[in-house]
């Protein structure tokens, strides 16, 4: 009787206490001043790659040099920088890496283009192969001299072959 | 000619073993840091010791400065520290402590503890220079020569290896530049 009491006492508890943990994790309370810089700040926080922990974006990553330059990047916006000048300052200090999307530079061709060349390296190679095709169905046709030879053995056959065509025919 | 595209895939896909397995024993942490061939960023920050003295970049002074990047919460800065100590009895570089998102009290504490290998250490609480420089983590250690631009950045701890693999081959260079007048 008294665990009954108890019970949902406990689970209220336990539960808010759940409902705590869940507001432990780190999420920033970032007052904007308006909704377009908010937006900004979101996409620029999913494009730019935090340093340390290096499969994330600022936006996903817990790690304090994370927190940092989310904080930078709220000063920045609030301080009207345009965002190609805080993808400069971003770049400045840590280097290319910090963007998810490189810049086209020679160091990133084979990355830009890469995939391109590979598509037509694959593109050339099938009009390769495909434009063989034709060049062997020419050699296919037969010359005059061929063609005797063929209705030679055709004519021979129909000769045999009438004797063992029943036979075919008996097995189905 | 047949018989080498017959081969073609078995060699490229031993080129791409070849490179995938370079790949595994790559450090990923290991960077270039975008302000190498620059000029040390300026700042305006107290030192450790004495929150009302105040040091810029025109302070760190020396031939060849070592800028350490430390603070009390990072583990491997303890590991390095005694290596730091050798280091600062070495006549050809200057050492300088940047103490990093630190608590003032307890980074004090540590150099009276542990020696302080340092001229002095740069008190960046918030990690202003830090992010000028470009800092993700402690420890790490800049290379700064006769000319203020920056030569080297080194993410990670320093011991005996390290330095002789890392920073003995730069500090002949630097030496030898100097000398040549550049």
């Amino acid at each position: 009787m008294l665990m009954r009491l108890f019970l949902p006492i406990v689970l209220i508890f336990t539960l808010s206490f759940a409902a705590d943990l869940a507001q432990a994790s780190p999420v920033d309370t970032f007052e904007f001043k308006d909704e377009v810089t908010k937006v900004r700040f979101q996409a620029l926080s999913k494009e730019l790659r935090c340093p340390k922990c290096q499969n994330q974006n600022l936006a996903d990553s817990n790690s304090p040099i994370a927190a940092d330059l989310r904080k930078e990047l709220y000063d920045l916006l609030q301080q009207g920088k345009a965002d190609s000048e805080i993808v400069d300052f971003m770049v400045d200090r840590y280097g290319e890496f910090v963007l998810y999307r490189p810049r086209v530079s020679s160091v990133t061709y084979i990355l830009w283009f890469g995939p391109a060349l590979l598509i037509l390296i694959g593109v050339i190679v099938v009009i390769v192969i495909l434009r063989k095709k034709p060049a062997s169905k020419e050699n296919l046709a037969l010359n005059t001299a061929q063609q005797e030879k063929l209705k030679k053995l055709l004519a021979d056959s129909a000769d045999t072959g009438s004797s063992s065509a029943p036979s075919s025919v008996e097995k189905e | 000619m047949n018989k080498i595209i017959r081969f073609l895939p078995l060699i490229l896909v031993i080129a791409l073993g070849v490179v995938l397995y370079r790949g595994l024993s790559l450090n990923p942490q290991d960077m270039p840091s975008a302000l190498v061939g620059k000029t040390m960023p300026e700042f305006a920050l107290s030192i450790l010791k004495d929150g009302n003295k105040t040091v810029s970049k025109t302070d760190l002074s020396g031939d060849i400065v070592l800028l350490n990047v430390w603070a009390t919460w990072c583990p491997t800065c303890k590991y390095e520290h005694p290596y730091l100590v050798d280091i600062a009895k070495n006549p050809q570089v200057t050492l300088y402590g940047l103490n990093y998102k630190d608590d003032r009290e307890a980074a004090q504490e540590w150099l009276t503890h542990y020696k302080d290998p340092y001229q002095f250490s740069i008190f960046d609480e918030e990690g202003t220079l830090g992010l000028d420089l470009g800092v993700f983590g402690a420890p790490e250690t800049f290379v700064i020569d006769h000319h203020g631009v920056i030569r080297k950045r080194f993410a990670g701890a320093i011991d005996t290896r390290v330095w002789r693999k890392e920073f003995e081959p730069l500090i002949k260079q630097l030496i030898a530049e100097k000398e040549q007048g550049k």
